[in-house]
């Protein structure tokens, strides 16, 4: 089907899943199900109003997860499917016209809308496709579980596991002289938002911590998230400091920082990055928040970075939305795609980064980063600058552990972000700040394209399960919701992904794991991810010339590889045969990948 | 040296790396150089004026740092030599042979700026009646930026190098004092090898044999071969074979339907100058009827013309488009770079350069589903027949025929449609700098050059040649040494070498052709010209496509035939009799076309791009370019090359490329291995095996790491491995204009607007 080329959700036909496809029946499994929920519903001759190839005629499936149409009238055959997660708003268009048609229209999260229509039917069944597809597409608002809880496909990994913090700690020498990991947030009692193991340096107290906790927002104390292997220089994350307007200092948060500064040798500075503009880190001062001063903080530099806060970053995609979906307007296509900012927002975050990166790389100074919470601005900056810094990120578990333990453990609310399961679909609160990141990410794996051992498709999988709702990895606002149930009763995205991570790597990837990637953030080489945003429209099909050449490559030499050492065997055992004393032939090392 | 406010302006967030030596320090630490250095001189180059020292500012600083050297002019280049003693750089591996870094051939001066204190001028030419400035700015048309300061060297040096370079670039010369003629006559290039060779087109068999290959079937005109018929004509050429002797001599060559390619079905495509029609004279209205009737007669009586210039950009729209585009990229400082970052799209919009690539790649779609799906003999036209319609051709012969993404292939039909089509070179460039010739200068060349890097980009394994190999034809325009880009035609081609030649026993002036590229680099670097990407077809692809081709062809023409009965012929002449009357016509497209041949609508060309997109893709068939917005691209190795800011360190294509080579060379070794095998295993029993010889693929760097986005234009060697950070990030406009209300919100969206 041309129309959903590189669609996640139809590579793989998720097994477990099968059972609630109306055309292969009832099995024992539905049964049990059936009783929990209702049926799937299924409607004959609704139309699907495609914004590309038109009108077409189908039958309409809805299950408790999905949305499934499928149009048998053309060649090749169309099919359309979609969790009921990705959904962000159903609206009825117009009332029953005078022709008797329905309409029904889908506002999605992974950009793009669908329409439906059908002949007005007895009262009872049109009803009920609006009212399932409400049901189940905001189970939240419903009182109904999430899907994920309900999907039990069992996958070889245990996906939960690919994150361990103290694992982490260690690969990265932690603990060590100057830094230790402290227990006093295992129980969440010093900060609820942050994760259980926290590293901090040597010389500060528990004590001390707690009182440092009441000085910064939410309790979000500078905590490493990143050391130097040579220079320890270290990237540490918080949130602003309780400055407010009165200029409040703390003594026990200045000697904090003079901690973590002292805690690297090579360097007497401490670079403070605070994310937001320049005025709006003041305007916090009204509400108590704010910025540190550089005379309270003797030897730290403060630089703003200058990054937008999530209602401009949602409004943002709102704008490009409008720009790319359905249709393109070709003659105003850049000075469109440059009135919505997108990508000035993009190059902001990544030039943040970078200067975070710099600092610690070639500067060889410690960084502290901070936003107003340290949730947003903050997890996009360090998680950046950690890929540019060290390549263990840019391998598939690396990143995997990357994304577990900057955004997830440190407390991104991708529950209130996203809006999973949520009717209430213009939330202030949501916004699309994971999805920005993942799209600094791709710009990187553009700039650098053997640098990353994922591919695109990895990206647009993660993406399309930020939304879907079929994995727990995603749900909740923070480590310490996510501990019990989550963990217990969903599947981790790793579990699948890792299970099959031959479709997520990416040929070419080269590990050059020593290196430091410092990405151009010159709008020269940012360009619109055309794969994510404008996948829908099938007359960009995405084009992976190289990936696809490499891979008939990689197949060549393994067939060549093999018709070698088959010609050896036969060497070997000819020579045998002939000259028994003949010492034996020293097999032939096998031919080795380059790094 | 950040302020609290950080980056908060322009100013005070530049580089953060400083020189605070100033140049006057530098000069009197080192005793200035009384000495002047020459480079290497060329055979016949010979050296005008010099000054010394000179400082040659580095680009990738702010800091006015610079080398001291001697700046000199030739009769080929504007050359700087430093002073610092060369490292021998054994290991550079793409050097032209006729310039260096900081050479400028002459005819690539595109732009000289005086520098004033802070001011910067555009210099024209002629002698300057004000101060002399003190700087010298040069914007090269391969976009390189060089600036040199001259206020070291003595006045009067100063004075005589600024106007001899402005002399030599700028002003107005006669053909016989360009470069070429002087290193012709002091070279003895060889032969260029027949065998696996360019077709020239500029004898008789390179058009037969294209004909046959194609299996056109037209008349082969030789009586142009002394340019008897016409100058304006190419040597050869080929009509459609129902031209009589007589048409040919009609309007000299206007209106001449010229062969360029055929289908495989049997149509083909021809070009030609349009012929001025006049309500008056009945002749050439009568002339172009029966040529466009023997156009049609080549194939099943159907014909299309398409009147280039009623859609696409003029040469002079061309040039405006460019000029502005090129602006972008010749940076002076990177303060200006960063300021231009940030309305980057709407500038590019702007300037509609992308938009020209686009209409043309559009235009040979259009001509392309004419041949492929309706199976029709297409003429397109324009008024000199030889800039657009080069364009046309040429594109629409690379999107249908695989012959021409090979090497020699697409150099073949850089020869036979642009120099023997008689595309004026000289005229375009202009680089005689005549003053009467303005108007007539535009990178139509380069426009086909950009649109051939479009298909390269989106269907990157359907060429044999790379990336670098464009940009570096791209280049080759400039360097006057070519016979290939420095005539207008083949008459004036043929007419300038016989005179120049020094004697006439010898034949004519031989000038090398652009092709040989062992002129200007070496078997390694020519290394990088190839494609490792490039999908070689396969004994296998080939039966496959022989059993499969007349099934596709079927298919193709039955929907169309219903409208190539013969019966059409009499229709097409009634109606445009009739037509001609009523409307007293100017335009052939407009008359000539019935009603149901339209050219093909916007809708139908999506449809056949659609079509064929929602096939599997075969390298070695029909490539169409996806022409929506995303899709056209800046050529960013041409393009940014130079600049410092924006090499991607570590990255770039250069970084796939290499791996790709790499498993390329390990497949070539272990087929080797596999024949040494067959041969052991046949042979002998006793098979001593060969441990496999660890040859690393030696054409590229085995480490991409130190590579960059530039490569291999520029090494990363030059520059060090700190990031530009951008100096201008902030405060753009969408704070104020856009954000408003929702940049001072909370980022909690419970909490109340309590904000001031």
């Amino acid at each position: 089907c041309v129309h959903l080329n590189r669609n996640t959700f139809k590579t793989w036909v998720c097994p477990s899943l099968s059972y609630l496809w109306p055309t292969v029946g009832y099995s024992d499994q539905w049964d049990d199900l059936n009783k929990r929920f209702s049926p799937p519903l299924t409607a004959k001759d609704v139309t699907y109003i495609c914004p590309y190839i038109g009108a077409l005629r189908g039958t309409l499936t809805v299950t408790n997860y999905r949305l499934f149409f499928k149009c048998t009238d053309r060649e090749p055959v169309f099919v359309l499917d979609l969790p009921l997660g990705v959904v962000s708003r159903v609206e009825k268009i117009g009332g029953a016209s005078s022709r008797g048609e329905v309409s029904y229209g889908l506002v999605c999260k992974d950009i793009r809308n669908l329409r439906f229509a059908h002949k007005q039917m007895e009262d009872s069944l049109r009803k009920s496709i609006f009212e399932v597809l409400m049901k189940f597409a905001f189970p939240v608002s419903n009182g109904l579980p999430i899907f994920a809880f309900e999907y039990g496909q069992v996958y070889p990994e245990n996906g939960w596991k690919v994150y361990d913090a103290q694992a982490e700690y260690k690969r990265q020498g932690l603990p060590n002289e100057s830094w230790r990991i402290t227990k006093v947030n295992d129980h969440y009692e010093l900060c609820d938002t942050y994760p259980s193991t926290l590293v901090v340096p040597v010389n500060i107290s528990d004590e001390e911590l707690k009182r440092v906790a009441a000085f910064r927002a939410k309790g979000r104390i500078p905590v490493l998230s990143w050391i130097h292997p040579e220079s320890q220089a270290t990237v540490t994350r918080c949130s602003q400091p309780m400055v407010g307007v009165n200029g409040k200092r703390s003594k026990d948060d200045e000697k904090y920082l003079q901690a973590i500064m002292d805690a690297n040798a090579q360097s007497h500075k401490l670079f403070i990055f605070d994310a937001r503009p320049s005025v709006n880190a003041a305007a916090n001062k009204m509400k108590g928040g704010g910025y540190e001063s550089e005379d309270a903080y003797q030897n730290a530099e403060l630089v703003f970075l200058d990054i937008h806060n999530i209602h401009v970053m949602r409004e943002s995609l709102r704008k490009l939305k409008e720009v790319v979906y359905p249709n393109i307007e070709e003659s105003h296509w850049l000075s469109n795609l440059e009135s919505t900012h997108w990508l000035e927002h993009i190059k902001l975050i990544l030039a943040g980064a970078l200067r975070i990166a710099d600092k610690v790389e070639s500067g060889k100074t410690s960084v502290v980063v901070h936003c107003s919470d340290g949730w947003d601005r903050t997890a996009q900056l360090t998680s950046l600058a950690m890929l540019m810094l060290d390549g263990h990120y840019r391998t598939i578990r690396g990143f995997q552990v990357l994304l577990e333990k900057e955004w997830l453990s440190f407390g991104h609310r991708f529950q209130l972000r996203i809006g999973h399961g949520d009717k209430n679909h213009t939330d202030a609160d949501r916004s699309p700040v994971f999805l920005q990141f993942i799209d600094c990410v791709w710009q990187m794996t553009r700039q650098f394209p053997a640098a990353f051992e994922f591919n695109e498709y990895f990206l647009v999988t993660t993406l399309d399960h930020l939304y879907s709702c079929l994995f727990g990895t995603f749900l909740c606002n923070s480590e310490q919701q996510r501990v019990k149930e989550v963990r217990a009763k969903t599947v981790s995205l790793w579990a699948y992904i890792n299970s099959q991570l031959e479709e997520f790597t990416n040929p070419l990837y080269v590990n050059y794991s020593n290196h430091v990637l410092f990405p151009v953030v010159s709008m020269r080489h940012l360009e619109l991810w055309v794969g994510y945003y404008i996948r829908w429209n099938p007359r960009m099909r995405p084009q992976e010339p190289v990936h696809q050449r490499y891979k008939e490559l990689l197949a060549k030499r393994a067939e060549l590889q093999k018709r070698v050492e088959e010609l050896q065997r036969e060497v070997t055992n000819r020579s045998a045969s002939s000259e028994r004393a003949g010492s034996p032939t020293r097999s032939i090392t096998p031919v080795q990948t380059f790094v | 040296m950040l302020s609290s406010l950080g980056s908060g302006g322009g100013k005070t967030a530049k580089p953060s790396f400083v020189s605070y030596v100033t140049p006057e320090e530098i000069k009197s630490e080192k005793e200035p150089y009384k000495k002047e250095n020459q480079p290497d001189l060329l055979p016949g180059e010979v050296v005008f004026c010099s000054a010394c020292p000179v400082l040659k500012y580095s680009q990738d600083d702010m800091s006015q740092r610079g080398v001291f050297g001697t700046l000199l002019c030739t009769n080929f280049r504007v050359s700087f030599v430093s002073d610092e003693v060369q490292v021998e750089e054994t290991c550079k591996l793409f050097k032209n042979k006729l310039y260096g870094e900081n050479d400028i051939p002459l005819a690539c001066v595109d732009n000289i700026y005086g520098g004033y204190e802070d001011k910067k001028k555009l210099i024209t030419g002629g002698l300057l009646k004000n101060k002399y400035p003190s700087k010298i700015i040069v914007h090269c048309k391969d976009l390189r930026v060089f600036q040199f300061s001259l206020t070291y060297s003595k006045e009067e040096d100063a004075k005589k190098i600024f106007q001899g370079i402005v002399h030599h670039c700028l002003e107005p010369k006669s053909l016989r004092c360009v470069y070429a003629f002087s290193y012709c006559e002091n070279t003895t290039s060889p032969e260029m090898q027949r065998k696996e060779r360019t077709m020239l087109f500029d004898c008789l068999e390179d058009w037969t044999q294209d004909m046959k290959r194609t299996k056109g079937n037209c008349r082969l005109v030789t009586e142009n071969s002394s340019f008897e018929l016409s100058q304006k004509l190419p040597q050869f050429f080929i009509v459609p074979l129902n031209v009589t002797d007589e048409d040919l001599v009609k309007f000299q060559g206007n209106g001449l339907p010229m062969w360029c390619w055929s289908h495989h079905s049997g149509c083909a495509l021809f070009k030609t100058a349009s012929l001025p029609l006049s309500q008056e004279d009945n002749v050439p209205q009568t002339y172009m009827e029966k040529m466009l009737t023997a156009v049609a007669h080549n194939h099943l009586y159907s014909v299309k013309t398409e009147d280039l210039s009623d859609t696409l950009p003029t040469i002079q729209d061309i040039q405006l488009s460019y000029n502005k585009f090129k602006q972008f990229f010749l940076i002076d400082n990177t303060t200006e770079f960063w300021m231009s970052d940030m309305k980057w799209f709407s500038s590019l919009e702007n300037c509609g350069w992308l938009d020209m690539i686009r209409q043309c790649l559009l235009k040979a779609v259009e001509v392309v589903e004419c041949l492929e799906k309706e199976n029709t003999n297409v003429l397109i036209m324009e008024e000199s027949g030889s800039d657009l319609c080069c364009v046309i051709s040429s594109l629409v012969q690379l999107m249908l025929d695989p012959h021409y993404r090979t090497l020699l292939g697409f150099q073949s039909l850089v020869q036979k449609e642009w120099v023997a089509g008689g595309h004026a070179f000289l005229d375009r460039s202009n680089q005689l700098h005549l003053k009467e010739k303005v108007e007539s200068q535009s990178p139509v060349f380069l426009l086909f050059l950009e649109c051939v890097w479009q298909l390269h980009q989106q269907h990157g394994p359907a060429f044999q040649f790379s990336e670098t190999y464009l940009t570096v034809l791209s280049d080759s325009v400039h360097v006057p040494v070519f016979a290939t880009f420095l005539f207008n035609n083949d008459s004036h081609r043929a007419n300038v070498l016989r005179a120049e030649s020094p004697s006439s026993q010898r034949g004519p002036l031989n000038c090398p052709s652009v092709w040989d590229w062992s002129v200007q680099f070496d078997c390694r670097a020519q290394d990088l010209f190839t494609n490792p990407l490039y999908a070689q077809k396969t004994k296998q692809d080939r039966s496959q496509r022989k059993s499969h081709r007349p099934k596709h062809q079927r298919q193709l023409s039955l929907p169309s035939s219903a409208f190539k009965t013969p019966t059409k012929k009499g229709f097409f002449k009634d109606e445009a009799d009739s037509l001609k009357k009523i409307l007293g016509v100017k335009r052939i497209s407009r008359w000539m076309l019935s009603p149901s041949s339209d050219f093909p609508p916007m809708s139908s060309i999506k449809e056949f791009y659609e079509t064929w997109q929602a096939k599997p893709l075969d390298y070695h068939g029909m490539l169409l370019p996806c022409l929506d917005g995303p899709s056209i691209r800046v050529w960013m190795q041409r393009y940014l090359r130079w600049i410092h800011d924006v090499q991607i360190l570590g990255g770039g294509p250069v970084a796939v490329l290499s791996k790709v080579s790499e498993l390329l060379a390990e497949v070539q070794e272990l087929r080797s291995e596999l024949d040494r095998h067959a041969r052991t295993v046949t042979s002998n029993h006793r098979g001593a095996i060969r441990t496999r010889a660890k040859t690393a693929p030696e054409n590229l760097a085995r480490s991409s790491v130190r590579l960059s986005s530039s490569f291999p234009f520029v090494t990363s060697r030059n520059w060090s491995f700190k990031p530009a950070i951008p100096t201008s990030m902030l405060q753009s406009l969408m704070m104020s204009e856009v954000a408003g209300d929702l940049a001072s919100r909370e980022d909690d969206g419970s909490e109340p607007e309590t904000v001031v």
